[in-house]
């Protein structure tokens, strides 16, 4: 978290995960409140739905529907908190339906969040590589794109280059990200 | 001059809307739930709708520099569709979510019991969820409406307070104020209520309890009305302070009773907004 939790809101907090213990369909009523009860912190969503995985760890299909439940009914700000979770869930890569449901909105903050270390997992090559270039359209750093380095390849390389292309015939500013990429993974020549 | 517009269809507008909103001084909005000009058909219609107030709709307004909130109900129009009125399970899940300010638009269109119905069940979410609700007054046989409405308010056991009936003008603001109620008006380009009719209706009854919003929408309307309010009632001698309460702290006001507020400036940059909001903070090394 960015700024430690008060007392209160620490209790509060440990409160709502052992609710969640008890009750795991609590999740439902808990998940959105705790923004204004606890603090307005993705990792307060991310600590209880922790404990929600922790707790239906034997029960995969329960947890995924659950899980599913909350970010189908959640705002963009519960949305951004199940996909920086997915990977600390015990979901196996079944969950990607929602990383592709971030990817297709065009809210920055979902589309960041979607390309987590969850959706580097899941993920395959194509789609990886399109939400990349999303990424440098709509504005969204590479900073928020998990283990880019270990991934680029020379395809995407490819498209960035391609983007900068147009870019630049059309006279409009290449992104800095998208320069950096380019000169950090010089295109080879055939 | 800075103004919270507390009421208007932002889904409707385009992004010069909240450029100029933004120049102007708009900094706070608020939309209800309402009819799209184009029935719904069912269910499914509203959630998408509902998700895209509390998604989509916020997140567009922020990169211009405005907080946005909403409120959530079946609308008095659509409650008369079988097929939608079911939707009425579902509010519950929306009623509990930050920036959910208050139920609404409720009320009545056509006076029909399933109008009345489904108002009354939500006047009682409201209660149950420590909600305002947001009354919307029809188009026709307007004042026989507005007291029909605030005897439901009265018979929800809601304090008039937590009730906003809007849409008013000089024949139905009286029985209004006199229940206790809030009072809004929607300043239009050529129906309704105009600035300088506000200001006569403000030099009567003065600045408490009142609500003054642009109802921009799909029709033919105009998102700075509110600023046409304000410069209205400086021209005819109301100090800046005043301005400040009508545009300002009276919308703070009524809307604060939800305790769900979002007032925290949004940042016009997209990328100070992406990295310094909350992002990263889901990770924790």
């Amino acid at each position: 978290m960015t700024t430690p939790l008060t007392p209160a809101s620490g209790a509060l907090l440990q409160a709502r995960i052992e609710q969640v213990r008890r009750d795991p369909a609590s999740i439902r009523t808990v998940f959105p409140a705790l923004a204004r009860e606890v603090a307005r912190e993705d990792g307060v969503r991310v600590a209880v739905l922790e404990a929600l995985g922790e707790t239906l760890a034997a029960d995969g299909p329960r947890l995924l529907a659950e899980v599913r439940d909350l970010y189908r009914h959640g705002d963009a700000d519960e949305r951004r908190s199940v996909l920086l979770a997915l990977h600390r869930l015990p979901v196996g890569d079944d969950a990607r339906d929602l990383v592709d449901d971030g990817l297709r909105t065009n809210d920055t903050r979902l589309v960041a969040a979607a390309l987590g270390p969850y959706g580097a997992r899941v993920l395959d090559d194509a789609s990886w590589r399109q939400a990349v270039l999303k990424c440098l359209f709509t504005g969204v750093p590479l900073s928020a794109v998990h283990a880019l380095d270990d991934r680029v390849d020379a395809d995407l390389i490819a498209m960035v280059s391609a983007f900068a292309d147009e870019r630049t015939a059309a006279g409009r500013e290449i992104p800095a990200d998208a320069r950096t990429l380019l000169d950090r993974n010089v295109p080879q020549e055939s | 001059m800075r103004i919270f517009d507390p009421h208007i269809h932002m889904t409707s507008r385009t992004t010069d809307d909240y450029e100029a909103m933004y120049a102007a001084g708009v900094r706070a909005v608020v939309e209800p739930a309402f009819w799209l000009g184009q029935p719904r058909s069912g269910v499914e219609s509203f959630i998408d709708y509902f998700d895209a107030l509390l998604g989509w709709e916020r997140f567009r307004a922020a990169q211009f520099g405005i907080a946005h909130h909403c409120t959530i109900a079946l609308n008095p129009k659509e409650a008369n569709d079988p097929r939608c009125a079911p939707v009425l399970d579902l509010l519950p899940r929306y009623l509990a979510k930050d920036g959910v300010v208050a139920v609404g638009e409720v009320g009545f269109d056509s006076m029909t019991p399933e109008e009345e119905k489904a108002f009354a069940r939500q006047l009682e979410m409201a209660g149950e969820h420590g909600l305002p609700a947001l009354v919307h007054t029809p188009h026709q046989d307007k004042l026989a409406g507005t007291r029909r409405t605030l005897e439901l308010v009265v018979e929800s056991g809601l304090a008039p307070e937590m009730v906003v009936v809007d849409h008013l003008n000089e024949v139905t603001v009286d029985v209004v104020d006199d229940a206790g109620c809030w009072v809004g008006f929607s300043i239009y380009p050529d129906t309704k209520m105009d600035p300088d009719r506000m200001v006569a209706i403000l030099q009567r009854r003065g600045l408490d309890k009142v609500l003054v919003n642009s109802a921009a929408d799909w029709g033919r309307s105009d998102p700075l009305t509110t600023a046409a309010t304000g410069r209205a009632m400086l021209a005819a001698g109301f100090s800046d302070d005043d301005v400040d309460k009508v545009l300002w702290r009276n919308p703070v006001e009524f809307y604060g009773q939800s305790g769900r507020l979002l007032l925290e400036a949004p940042d016009a940059d997209t990328t100070a907004t992406f990295e310094g909001n909350s992002l990263l903070r889901g990770e924790r090394a």
